[in-house]
């Protein structure tokens, strides 16, 4: 595909590669925020052909994995009601609440069913006028302008079968929490670039600014994370810390303003629970008083559903950098892909799922079922 | 986290007050929204999230990228120094 | 037969997470395996330990390939295929991955009630073609019809058997170290066309299934060598899926390179946007090798000769390193674990 292709040619990658080794001269520990950046990392071996004195802290950009316990037990307790027709993106279906996922709801009736947009959730909505049509909004920033659209769409048209169940966490005060915590280890930040093509960059330059550490906006092919990855330890070798954009393609400073407009209608600024990391101050988007109709939580009143996370889960040390994926007591062991206890093992883009799935012949599990 | 690709802007047109499109990914054709990118024109290539265009793709932006890693390893080979200068 | 003891159930990994089936339990990953393992073969028994996707059976000297399977895809009709085609060629594969010639179909109908006339017809009609191209007849058959809102409209089961030629021994066990990885063609079409017509994810594509009955190209390969070690059709699961069982039942590691992998630009155009991985969709067309490494070349040669082998490709090979797991080598040269799939692959936004 253009714009992929090119950026996945092996030839220019091993020249970033040689690049890259020769301007590290010391240990640096760079987070990837972003999942989608996770993924291409590990499913394309990047990290194993680094220098070895760069590590690579698995962030937690995943909005999958980070969604609180509290938000899917509400999702299953909405979508197992007899009148409602769930949607949700695929994601969602196999993260388990405290006792079941989506999945399991649907196999004991519940119509759950996969969506691929918002969108889409709405024309079901239009389908179905005796159902209740629910969407499960989550997303970073990204996919905030897409869920927004549907809840005006919706609006709009005086529809009053549809609602939104919405769990949307921001990418800016996450790294301002770990930069800010005495334990952070992480030297420079990839920024997500998809985040960036909505909201812009000027978001990090106070980051940069208060925690004096390089931020690099970041794209998601090899190449791209790469070039991230050069002009990130270009920066740290210089002992310098900037705002630098590696994503100019697509990202440009004030970001996609219509898209802001829109999320400021219809969200509001919330703290947020975040999976295996904890409360982040103003970290979240919730559905705004302007359409609180539309808010599933009211709609259905499941605003006091909470649920304590498993104690023996440590992804939020995972998550900062702190402790390694096969560290963890649990890991391959209680917690596993089909078992996970929190959020780095949900989703294979979880730093824990990604380890498991693709790195564990390093480390000693249980394998093959002859 | 966001899985987001971009595809060509084959055809433009109104769906009750929604600006929607035709995008072709390499063959796969998708109906897309484009309320985010009132700018974009047919031929336009768009990063599509989720059945949106959040972004068009800046096609001189990409080829200049692409044209800084192609001559970097001819630069080096010639002046034994990385492309700090170019970036 | 005694009611399983699910209390009883001394596996390290139940399927405590379940009390009842969900839709991964039929998707050819971890949790049908998990099935199969802890419910079927404790309770069914385990005929001749072997995994594969036909038994293998004595009868008075001659040996029988037989199999069973059953359709359920939505919808019925898809580009390239339908239900009908499938069942008939789903059946011949796995009769045909014992290196068996099939001999004769069976065909179970589960028919709803308000079912158009017209519908099963169209599926009937396709069922008879592709019979009749396979050269395979069917010889039997039953028919259910079940209460309207009970079976979406139709199920087909087909069974078959078929002999297997004297010398021949093709199942999992036999890959062996050194051994040669060759794919019969692209990957991904049935799924992708499949997934094109789904409610919900519908997008426009030309891809077409690639559906289509494979003994006679297993007929080919064995006229260049009996010593075939394994064949597999890549069905639910994919690619990733069947080298999975294959390196754990063989004990045996299994590597691949990405690069060599044939999928087209499409297929991976579907793949980028819906965030799946192309090596874990169905095909129903699509045979994976384990073939010596002496006769690789020349089994290569008689697959491409074939017209259902044409794309056939050498992607990797047997090793004695990580028994029981597969790794792909990425084009940048590094590599990393394939994973059995935990059930159907969903589209995902990140």
């Amino acid at each position: 595909m253009k714009f992929l292709d090119e950026f996945n040619d092996p030839e220019i990658a091993k020249q970033l590669f040689a690049q890259i080794a020769e301007m590290t001269t010391r240990p640096w520990a760079i987070m990837e925020v972003c999942g989608g950046q996770t993924y291409s990392i590990i499913r394309n071996g990047i990290d194993q052909l680094l220098p070895d004195e760069i590590e690579l802290i698995h962030g937690p950009g995943c909005p999958v994995c980070v969604t609180p316990l509290g938000t899917i037990d509400k999702a299953l307790e909405i979508a197992a009601r007899p009148d409602v027709i769930f949607t949700s993106f695929g994601d969602m279906l196999r993260v388990p609440g405290s006792d079941e996922d989506l999945f399991g709801v649907k196999s004991g009736g519940g119509d759950v069913r996969i969506v691929y947009s918002p969108l889409d959730a709405v024309k079901i909505a239009e389908e179905n006028p005796d159902k209740q049509v629910v969407f499960f909004a989550i997303g970073f920033e990204t996919t905030a302008p897409a869920n927004a659209m549907s809840l005006q769409v919706a609006k709009r048209r005086g529809m009053d079968n549809y609602s939104m169940l919405a769990s949307h966490v921001l990418v800016p005060p996450a790294i301002d929490t770990i930069a800010s915590s005495p334990n952070n280890r992480v030297d420079g930040f990839l920024a997500a670039g998809h985040v960036c093509s909505v909201m812009g960059t000027w978001q990090y330059g106070p980051l940069v600014e208060k925690h004096q550490v390089p931020i690099v906006v970041t794209g998601f092919e090899p190449l791209d994370v790469l070039e991230g990855l050069r002009r990130m330890i270009s920066q740290l070798e210089r002992g310098v810390a900037e705002l630098d954009n590696a994503y100019a393609r697509v990202v440009v400073e004030e970001g996609n303003l219509p898209a802001q407009e829109l999320i400021a209608d219809v969200f509001e600024v919330c703290d947020r629970q975040w999976r295996g990391i904890g409360e982040i101050p103003q970290s979240g988007w919730r559905i705004s008083p302007a359409f609180r109709e539309f808010d599933a939580e009211y709609r259905f009143g499941v605003g006091d559903i909470d649920a304590p996370e498993s104690p023996l889960c440590r992804s939020g040390e995972v998550l900062q950098g702190l402790l390694k994926p096969n560290q963890c007591e649990a890991f391959g062991k209680e917690c596993t892909p089909r078992t996970p206890l929190g959020a780095t093992m949900v989703s294979s883009e979880g730093a824990c799922g990604a380890y498991y799935q693709y790195r564990r012949l390093e480390v000693p599990v249980e394998v093959g079922r002859g | 986290m966001c899985l987001a690709v971009p595809g060509r802007i084959t055809e433009i047109r109104d769906d009750r007050g929604t600006r929607m499109a035709t995008i072709d990914f390499d063959g796969i054709r998708k109906d897309v929204c484009l309320d985010f990118v009132p700018e974009i024109e047919v031929g336009d290539y768009a990063i599509v999230h989720v059945g949106f265009a959040i972004s068009r793709v800046d096609e001189e932006s990409a080829m200049e990228s692409l044209r800084l890693f192609r001559t970097m390893g001819t630069l080096e080979e010639e002046l034994g120094v990385g492309p700090e200068a170019a970036s | 037969m005694a009611d399983p003891d699910f209390d009883g159930w001394s596996c390290p990994l139940p399927l405590r997470r379940y009390e009842r089936i969900v839709m991964g339990h039929g998707g050819g990953g971890q949790l049908s395996a998990e099935l199969v393992e802890h419910l079927f073969l404790p309770i069914l028994g385990d005929h001749d330990g072997e995994m594969h996707d036909a038994a293998r059976l004595s009868l008075e000297g001659r040996d029988v390939s037989f199999s069973t399977d059953s359709y359920v895809v939505r919808p019925l009709f898809f580009p390239g295929g339908s239900i009908g085609d499938l069942a008939i060629h789903g059946t011949i594969n796995d009769i045909a991955m014992r290196g068996a010639e099939p001999v004769a179909l069976s065909v179970g109908f589960i028919l709803e009630e308000g079912l158009p006339m017209e519908t099963l017809g169209r599926v009937v009609e396709a069922m008879g073609a592709a019979a009749d191209a396979a050269g395979v007849p069917v010889v039997t058959g039953d028919t259910k019809v079940v209460d309207r809102g009970q079976a979406d409209g139709l199920y087909v089961n087909t069974a078959g058997i078929g002999v297997i030629p004297d010398g021949v021994d093709i199942r999992p066990r036999r890959a062996e170290p050194g051994d040669v990885v060759i794919l019969s063609g692209t990957l991904g079409q049935h799924g992708v066309a499949v997934m094109s017509k789904r409610e919900g994810l519908e997008f426009g594509t030309e891809i077409r299934s690639d559906s289509a009955p494979l003994h006679g190209l297993v007929a080919a390969m064995l006229a260049v060598t009996k010593d075939l070690h394994v064949l597999r059709d890549m069905t639910r699961g994919g690619m990733s899926a069947s080298l999975s069982e294959i390196a754990a039942s063989a004990k045996v590691g299994i590597e691949f390179e990405e690069a060599k992998l044939p999928i087209p630009g499409d297929v991976a155009a579907a793949c980028s946007f819906l965030g799946l991985d192309a090596i874990s969709i169905a095909n129903e067309g699509r045979l994976v090798a384990i073939v010596p490494p002496g006769h690789a070349d020349a089994v290569l040669a008689a697959m491409r000769d074939h017209e259902h082998g044409r794309g056939a490709v050498v992607v990797g090979s047997v090793t004695d390193e990580h028994p029981g797991v597969v790794v792909a080598r990425t084009p940048f040269g590094a590599s990393r674990v394939v994973d059995l799939p935990l059930g159907e692959q969903l589209p995902r936004i990140c």
